[in-house]
């Protein structure tokens, strides 16, 4: 093991702690204690550092230190269940915060290099021209949000519709096959969808053929079962007893449908529909195959090539050109913009959760 | 029978008795509903008969059309190879730690912080998998570097460890640590699910028997959600699998076959196989791309029906209680 | 206006299982009729198939005739969402419009079916309604809030006024006091009451003293066991069946000396 240098140390410091604050009751150790052994090794791991030993080396074997001498403090005070309780305790924290350390360095990673870009003209501007320092993502934002656009104005009605028929009609071999295929769907890989798209349009259109269209074909392929998922748990949390009222009101099927299930649900449909599109504006690679990619403003999803957020902002880092430093920023500054994106969209949903779900008061 | 006067909204002898008769608007809605199931059934049934129908050519081309000159099994095994080495990593490596967190947000965090945290698990499952390729290719591979080479020196007799360590990081071990950092949300959002809807019966019976915190999750805890941890790790795989842009952000290279996972000569997935390779193809290539797709679709269609599979049988588990 | 109800040999179903049997009564008009019985003996089902509500839940149909003034009420054509309107129902639990303010409520029968009228008009039906379930004095001032937000009784209340504001000739109700304390209760009761000069009303209740308080006519349910039909057992006026029923198996459960 890597640790053994560092081990002996660190379960000397718990040690030193654990005589010197005296328990308060026999057999119990005070509610503090995770907190002083953590303390404890800590102080020696910065002793450590500034002695020199390596930082990778402190770090594991802290960690490791830190578990042990919960351990080994509960079991000379407490007893062998009780200690290995707190090492278990131990054990999930120290995961949890291991795990922690990536996505916080990620999230760190992406605001402090994309942070440079953030200015009027990345918003404003598109590559037409640009070589260099400059430039912006404008047509890649605009890309973005019309193939997304389009690919969420064909799979919600679909999706919406779908769900509706599963729960409030489908019984029997066909809801069951749907039901099945919704599944698969669910798991199906992105770039699949891409070529699939891909495989759509060459048969009809020859080979070479980029689209915005083709783009958010794939995109639906992803969005679909998504929304369907969604609004069918929607749909089904709808009490039976609503729709009994409304039949009994002389109501007819499909009203009671549009009128008292679909609005009853619609805020759930809602957070729904947002969650399936920050799911699928933040895709990259079966837009890089479908879509392409060009330098200049392209509004028509049904000729040429497009642009798109996540593909620029690939092609920007992996073809930086011959002063990469400019390019590799822009890279950033659009992971940035998307990833904003997602999260705005995932605050968006628990907003209209919170502001279109039926009232008490 | 007496004689109806009532309304009649449809011609008599349309229904049954006890049938209902159903208006005009009632047919035309159940019509689109039903329209629309069948149009998602003809849309998965098109995207295998697509893939097939331009993937085939591929199949069945003569050994040295296809890339690599020597036919499309060729072609494609290493390829799997690479995606199924990669997946692996991450789900060895993430898998413990999802698990980890998911206790740790359901059973050991303070109520109030635990709601936040789910919440930002599922905020982190949500970020593009670009960004996360991004992250690590630079920021993670570089890290990596001086522990690889530590690696090579002195556990180079492990075949993953053969070294030449690779100098920029970008190594099939960086591939499947993003890989494992991305799907861990997933997991753990699935397993935390899970532990959550332990019956509080069963908790509160072990508790009350005088079991410390640890001994109730052993018992009440993890054998409910064995199943759940499970299935999470399944869709995690898929997740893994199918990933592109994040793989083809760290790997490059001609896709080989070795066990060897921190050298710069690597083996390369399917997926990013195809967006590496795909702009710049045409022809058969192209063909041959599709057909390796349809060969990614099949696993991870395999992967998602057992994950599925587990989850349904226990969903029938708990409603038989 | 109240109408009459007649039922003959009905049969009623769930798919293969015959829930209720050969049930034939005269149901008079303006006059409440109460069902009583045990569990499970089919008043719910029966109650539902007089407003084909019963062949919502997939499988469910019917055998036999049921008219309405003479009409029958399943004959082959009819709307069964037509029936629905002149049949009201309210259930066991009250279900106002989670989404619907008290006022939208009421007016949901229309609303819900798209069928236009002027605000003077539907404010006039609200308050009509609303007076007609003894609920206008407690929320004339707070319309416009969700009916959600009204205590239980309230909300059955409201729930009856929705039912009475599409003008039905019959009123089916479902035990509508048994989610209720005993203050709201007699609130739905005394309605009940003054709601029989213009309704034809069967309501279907466990509670003995209610069936004997609030009705003129009452019909006993019984169920020979589990998995078979239940039947009518006897269907006379109120005072007979409380004080000197025909069949043994009436006098037993009405003096609670059932089971
Ligand atoms: N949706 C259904 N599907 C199949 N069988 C049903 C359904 N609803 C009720 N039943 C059966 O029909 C029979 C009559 O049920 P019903 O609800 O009418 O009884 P009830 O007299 O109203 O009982 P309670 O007094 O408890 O309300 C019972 O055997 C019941 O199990
Ligand atoms: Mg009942």
């Amino acid at each position: 093991m890597t640790t053994s240098t560092s081990k002996p140390a660190g379960t000397v410091g718990a040690g030193e702690v654990g005589p010197a604050t005296s328990s308060p009751s026999p057999g119990k150790l005070p509610p503090r204690a995770p907190w002083l052994v953590v303390g404890a090794v800590a102080s020696v791991a910065v002793l450590l550092l500034f002695v020199g030993v390596s930082p990778a080396l402190v770090v594991i074997g802290g960690l490791a230190a830190n578990i042990l001498g919960i351990c080994l403090w509960s079991r000379l005070v407490e007893g062998r269940r009780a200690a290995t309780d707190r090492m278990v305790t131990a054990v999930v924290a120290t995961a949890f915060v291991i795990a922690m350390i990536p996505l916080v360095s990620l999230l760190y990673t992406v605001v402090s290099r994309g942070a440079a870009r953030m200015d009027a003209a990345f918003f404003t501007n598109s590559m037409l021209g640009v070589v260099g320092e400059g430039g912006g993502a404008y047509h890649a934002i605009m890309g973005t949000l019309i193939v997304t656009g389009l690919a969420a104005l064909i799979s919600v009605p679909i999706g919406i519709m779908t769900a509706v028929y599963l729960v409030e009609y489908g019984k029997g071999r066909l809801a069951r096959s749907i039901t099945f295929l919704v599944d698969v769907m669910t798991g199906i890989p992105s770039i699949v969808a891409g070529l699939f798209a891909v495989a759509l349009f060459q048969l009809f259109f020859g080979p070479g053929i980029r689209l915005g269209i083709m783009g958010a074909v794939a995109l639906t392929v992803l969005m679909i079962p998504v929304v369907v998922r969604s609004v069918e748990e929607m749909l089904k949390i709808v009490p039976n007893e609503l729709r009994e009222a409304s039949y009994a009101l002389g109501v007819s099927k499909w009203r009671t449908i549009v009128k008292v299930v679909l609005r009853t649900s619609v805020a759930g449909i809602a957070t729904g529909i947002t969650l399936a599109v920050a799911r699928v504006i933040g895709e990259t690679a079966p837009l890089l195959i479908t879509l392409g990619a060009v330098t200049g403003v392209n509004f028509n999803p049904f000729e040429g090539r497009m642009s798109s957020l996540p593909v620029f902002s690939y092609y920007s880092y992996v073809a930086p050109g011959a002063s990469p430093a400019p390019s590799i920023d822009r890279a950033w500054a659009a992971a940035l913009v998307l990833m904003l994106i997602v999260m705005a969209l995932s605050l968006l949903a628990r907003l209209i959760s919170y502001l279109f779900s039926p009232k008490i008061r | 029978m007496s004689i109806s006067t009532e309304p009649q909204a449809s011609p008599p002898g349309a229904s049954t008795r006890g049938r209902p008769s159903r208006q005009v608007g009632d047919r035309v809605f159940a019509g689109f509903a039903t329209g629309a199931g069948i149009l998602i059934l003809l849309m998965l049934a098109g995207v295998a008969a697509f893939l097939l129908a331009e993937g085939f050519p591929a199949i069945v081309a003569p050994a040295e059309d296809v890339p690599g000159g020597q036919g499309f099994v060729a072609f494609a095994w290493p390829l799997l190879f690479g995606t199924l080495l990669a997946a692996t990593i991450a789900l060895v490596v993430a898998t413990p730690f999802a698990v980890g967190v998911a206790l740790f947000i359901s059973h050991f965090a303070p109520r109030r912080l635990a709601s936040g945290l789910g919440y930002l698990m599922d905020l982190l499952a949500a970020i593009p998998s670009l960004v996360y390729g991004l992250w690590g290719v630079t920021v993670l591979a570089p890290a990596t570097v001086p522990s690889a080479r530590w690696l090579a020196d002195n556990l180079g007799f492990i075949p993953l460890f053969a070294g030449p360590a690779s100098t920029t990081g970008r190594t099939m071990l960086v591939a499947g640590l993003v890989l494992a950092v991305m799907i861990l949300p997933i997991i753990s959002a699935v397993s935390r699910e899970v532990f959550l809807q332990t019956p509080r019966l069963h908790e509160e019976a072990a508790l009350a028997l005088g079991a410390t915190r640890w001994e109730m999750i052993r018992m009440a805890v993890l054998p409910f959600g064995r199943s759940g941890i499970i299935s999470g790790a399944m869709l995690g795989l898929g997740r893994a699998l199918g990933e592109t842009i994040a793989v083809a952000l760290i790997l490059s290279g001609l896709g080989i076959i070795t066990f060897n996972l921190i050298s710069g000569q690597n083996s390369l997935t399917i997926a990013a196989n195809i967006a590496l390779d795909f702009p710049e193809s045409s022809g058969l290539a192209i063909n041959a791309l599709i057909a390796s797709g349809l060969v990614l679709f099949l696993v991870t269609f395999l992967v998602n029906a057992f994950a599925r599979y587990i989850i349904n049988r226990r969903s029938e588990f708990s409603g038989a209680n | 206006m109240a109408k009459s109800i007649e039922v003959r040999d009905l049969n009623i179903y769930y798919g293969a299982f015959r829930a209720v049997e050969g049930v034939t009564m005269s149901i008079r008009p303006a006059q409440v009729t109460a069902l009583i019985g045990p569990s499970g003996c089919g008043k719910s089902t029966f109650l539902r198939s007089i407003n084909r509500m019963h062949e919502v839940i997939p499988g469910a149909y019917v055998e036999g005739s049921l008219t309405l003034n003479g009409n029958d009420l399943y004959a082959p054509g009819t709307d069964p969402v037509s029936v629905r309107r002149q049949v009201g129902m309210v259930f066991q639990r009250p279900n106002p419009f989670p989404t619907m303010s008290i006022y939208d409520n009421v007016v949901a029968g229309y609303k819900l079916n798209s069928r236009k009228a002027s605000k003077t008009v539907t404010d006039e039906l609200v308050e009509r309604s609303l007076r007609g379930a003894n609920l206008w004095n407690e929320v004339k001032d707070r319309l416009d809030k969700p009916g959600a937000g009204l205590s239980g009784g309230q909300q059955q209340r409201l729930c009856i006024a929705r039912a009475i504001a599409v003008q039905p000739d019959v009123l089916l109700m479902d035990e509508p006091c048994s989610a209720l304390d005993p203050i709201s209760t007699l609130a739905i009761e005394d309605l009940i009451n003054e709601l029989k000069t213009e309704y034809t009303i069967v309501i279907v209740t466990h509670n003995m003293q209610q069936a004997a308080r609030v009705s003129d006519y009452t019909g006993f349910f019984n169920i020979e066991g589990t998995g078979k039909p239940g039947k009518l057992v006897e269907m006379d006026e109120t005072k007979t069946i409380f004080s000197q029923p025909r069949e043994k198996a009436t006098e037993d459960y009405v003096s609670g000396r059932f089971g």
